[in-house]
């Protein structure tokens, strides 16, 4: 019996497709009754060997990690029984972590090197500007402004290009005033001119800085003008000292040349006086004339003395302004002082001609003096003679002819004749010492002729002398001026190609940056034109906008209070459509315990009245099925009512479906509904697998979904079963389905009713 | 109601059952009697056939739904 009905419950179990993987339930054991030694051997031997197997596998494992990852893996339960016996599996690190390296870069020297170098070349660059500017200090002498640069580049091109080859000009020449040089330069040039060469080669230290070009004009200028003024003042006190003594000189050589003219007259007046024999009224009329002319003479004289005195004041003092003006060195000042020096020198000329003629006017007249004295000499001791002898006779005897008695004739021929004796003794001695006297007045004469002559040698050499010198500084005035004039044309060279080069660079520099700055135009106007664009685009564009809102508010106010009334409309409707379908929602809720509701066809009709427009509810109310409008629908307690009631026989059809229909299976399927014992009610998974497909299981979920209130998921876990019980159960699900669509329908218009009620209120 | 439909085939097969068993008996009584010399081989035939042709009766008709007849259409 037992067996019967274990093979039975097999091959149930067989057939019974739906209950999936049929694990091995009860393990036949055979038994073996017989309880022989021979049965145990065979225990202890087969114990043996399992035991020996498991051994030789702990060891194996614990020697052989993979190999107790391979039995770990097939055979379960086996890692609990390696942990037991060999302790947790070996953490065999996989792969051996990296270090991870450390990829720090050293303080790359490079970027040392580069930063130092950078500071090396800014500081050549630095560097340059100086030594630029100090390299052409040894070509030039002058040190180097930027301006003196381009001057050597000048020099250079004109040394290049031109067949003068330029000679660098020495800092001794008084043109570097003119030429514009650095001030400190041209200061420094004055005192000694090589001295400013050797102190320019030495400046490489200074810093040198190029003068903006207003202060080297204005410096130029300053110069200039500070040499005008010299200029002005030297020849100022030049011509005035020149004027001065040129007045002095003249008044001298005409004091002298009256003196002399006096001189000379009186020379003759004493000349005739002595040797004319007139009668006495003349005599003493000559006499007077001399006396005049002697007076006139000797004023004359003391006036030529006091200018001459003068005059050579004068030139002295002509002659230290020409040397200060020597001193001063200003080149333009040259010629005036080379004129006031010969000038003075003429002058000075002149003034020793006439004093040289005053002078042997005034050894001559000396001599005739002498001769005057000598002569009157003789004749006051002639009249003393006479006098003595003839003591009443007057000095003016010979007009007393007719007064002298004989005897004082006689005396006085006596006397005369002694006289003459005398006179013809003395002349005769005077012969014979004339050689001598002829020879020593020759001497005296020569020795005379020899000092004038030395005098007027010495004058005339100082002349000669002076006149050679005046020449050599006319000619060194002349040479200079020529190389003045040389090295202006060279300069001017310079300055011209100077000029032009600068010219030139001036032109490319004016294109380019007109070009730069035509560009800069252009694009600053076409950006202007494109921002006035923009902004009158924009404007017109706020413009629209505006007008486009405006118009659009316009057209929103117009729609809105369209839509009011619409809306009002459509409340009044929706507020219908909300009662109709309220009341549809109540005639669902006359279903009784065991009666379906009431037909719903009028309250659908009502509906469909109300929703005329609403497509919809309109298709809503449609689509309400025809069962429920003709019939009514049952409520979900009377279904469930219906269930319950329904669930037995469904348990007690479980097995039967087409293929297993016969009258036995129905009393195995009433057999196993009547042993089968099930939850009433079990929570449905979210998931149904296909154990879950068992009848038993699926009533159990229906149920407690029923009891949950839930009638589609019941609906839908009912719709599971199959066979027979489906059959059982189809008029049941078939009602629930018409419940479950009516009341969706209801539901959806009830929603859609409130939808539009609540859509259609306006809040306050 | 569908789920009444099998109490009905049930109560269908008993009563057909019951009737049958009942003819089978009764015929095989009769048969018994009248020709077979009462012997209770025809009873037990009888009544065996009668209660094997209500058995098929009722099993043809729990079946007949899955069976389709050639010019008859099942409504599931």
């Amino acid at each position: 019996m037992l067996r019967l009905l274990l093979r039975g419950a097999a091959g149930s179990a067989r057939k019974n497709g739906g209950r999936g993987p049929v694990a091995h339930l009860q393990p036949l054991r055979q038994y073996s009754s017989s309880q022989s030694s021979g049965a145990a051997k065979v225990v202890a031997a087969s114990l043996l060997t399992v035991g020996g197997g498991i051994g030789g596998t702990v060891l194996y494992a614990q020697w052989d990690h993979k190999f107790r990852a391979t039995v770990e893996k097939n055979v379960p339960y086996s890692d609990s029984v390696f942990g037991l016996i060999l302790g947790p599996a070996p953490q065999n690190a996989g792969p051996p972590v990296r270090t991870q390296l450390e990829s720090t870069q050293p303080q790359s020297m490079l970027e040392k090197r580069a930063k130092t170098s950078k500071v090396q070349s800014e500081k050549k660059v630095k560097g340059t500007t100086e030594t630029e500017a100090i390299e052409p200090t040894p070509t030039v002498s002058v040190p180097a402004a930027s301006m003196e640069e381009a001057s050597v580049e000048a020099t250079q091109i004109i040394s290049a290009s031109g067949d003068v080859p330029s000679v660098p000009a020495p800092c001794d020449t008084e043109p570097t005033v003119v030429t514009g040089n650095t001030h400190e330069h041209c200061d420094e040039c004055h005192p000694a001119g090589p001295e400013a060469v050797l102190h320019g080669a030495d400046s490489p230290t200074e810093q040198l800085v190029e003068r903006p070009a207003e202060e080297v004009s204005a410096r130029l200028a300053q110069q200039d003008q500070d040499e005008q003024n010299v200029l002005a003042a030297v020849s100022s006190s030049l011509e005035e000292s020149l004027a001065c003594s040129a007045r002095a000189a003249l008044q001298a050589i005409g004091a002298q040349e009256a003196a002399l003219q006096a001189i000379n007259q009186h020379t003759q007046k004493l000349k005739e006086a002595m040797e004319a024999e007139s009668p006495p009224e003349e005599k003493s009329v000559q006499w007077k004339d001399l006396e005049a002319a002697l007076m006139d003479r000797t004023s004359a004289v003391t006036d030529a003395t006091a200018a001459l005195q003068k005059a050579n004041e004068a030139l002295d003092s002509l002659r230290t302004t020409i040397r200060n003006s020597k001193d001063l060195k200003v080149a333009a000042a040259r010629p005036l002082v080379l004129a006031a020096e010969e000038n003075l020198h003429k002058m000075a000329v002149d003034l020793d001609r006439v004093v040289a003629q005053v002078q042997s006017a005034e050894a001559e007249s000396k001599i005739v003096s002498q001769y005057s004295d000598l002569v009157q000499e003789a004749k006051l001791q002639f009249q003393k003679e006479v006098s003595s002898l003839t003591p009443e006779i007057q000095a003016n005897w010979k007009g007393l002819t007719g007064k002298l008695s004989s005897d004082d004739l006689n005396a006085l021929i006596a006397h005369a004749h002694r006289r003459i004796d005398q006179l013809n003794r003395e002349l005769a001695e005077q012969r014979v010492r004339e050689q001598i006297h002829i020879d020593a007045a020759l001497q005296q004469q020569k020795l005379e002729d020899q000092r004038v002559l030395e005098n007027a040698v010495s004058s005339s050499l100082q002349h000669v002398k002076e006149e050679a010198r005046l020449e050599q500084e006319r000619k060194m005035n002349e040479l200079r001026e020529v190389m003045e004039a040389e090295m202006r044309t060279q300069l001017r060279r310079q300055a011209a190609a100077h000029t032009d080069h600068v010219r030139d660079v001036l032109k490319v520099q004016e294109q380019e940056l007109r070009a730069e700055a035509e560009q800069v135009l252009s694009s600053k106007l076409l950006d202007q034109e494109t921002r006035h664009r923009q902004l009158t685009q924009e404007q017109l564009d706020n413009f629209t906008l505006d007008m486009n809102a405006a118009y659009a508010r316009l057209k929103g106010v117009e729609e809105a209070i369209d839509s009011h009334l619409v809306a009002e409309d459509e409340a009044r409707r929706a507020h219908q459509l909300w009662l109709s379908v309220e009341a549809l929602n109540h005639t669902l809720k006359t279903a009784g315990a065991e009666e379906p509701s009431v037909p719903l066809d009028s309250a659908a009709q009502i509906v469909r009245d109300s929703c005329r427009e609403d497509d919809f509810a309109s298709a809503l109310a449609e689509a309400l099925p025809a069962e429920s409008l003709s019939r009514g629908v049952y409520g979900e307690a009377s279904l469930r009512a219906r269930f319950n009631s329904l669930r037995s026989l469904v348990r007690r059809v479980a097995l039967i479906d087409e293929s297993h229909n016969s009258l036995y299976q129905y009393f195995l399927s009433y057999l196993q509904a009547a042993l089968l014992f099930e939850d009433q009610q079990v929570a449905p998974p979210t998931q149904l697998s296909s154990e879950d497909l068992d009848p038993f299981k699926l009533l159990s979920y229906a149920s407690y979904c029923l009891e949950h209130g839930e009638l589609e998921l019941a609906a839908k876990l009912v719709n599971q079963l199959k066979g027979e019980a489906r059959r059982v159960v189809e008029d049941w699900l078939t009602e629930a389905r018409l419940t479950l669509e009516t009341r969706q329908v209801v539901s959806l218009l009830s929603a859609y009713a409130n939808a539009v009620g609540l859509g259609t209120t306006q809040a306050p | 109601m569908s789920e009444r439909e099998l109490g009905r085939k049930l109560d269908r097969c008993l009563a057909d059952g019951v009737i049958k068993l009942g003819t089978g008996l009764g015929l095989g009584i009769v048969f018994s009697v009248l020709f077979f010399k009462r012997h209770t081989w025809p009873i037990s035939l009888g009544s065996g056939a009668g209660l094997g042709m209500a058995y098929s009766n009722c099993q043809n008709d729990l079946r007949s739904h899955y069976l389709l007849h050639r010019n008859q259409k099942v409504e599931r």
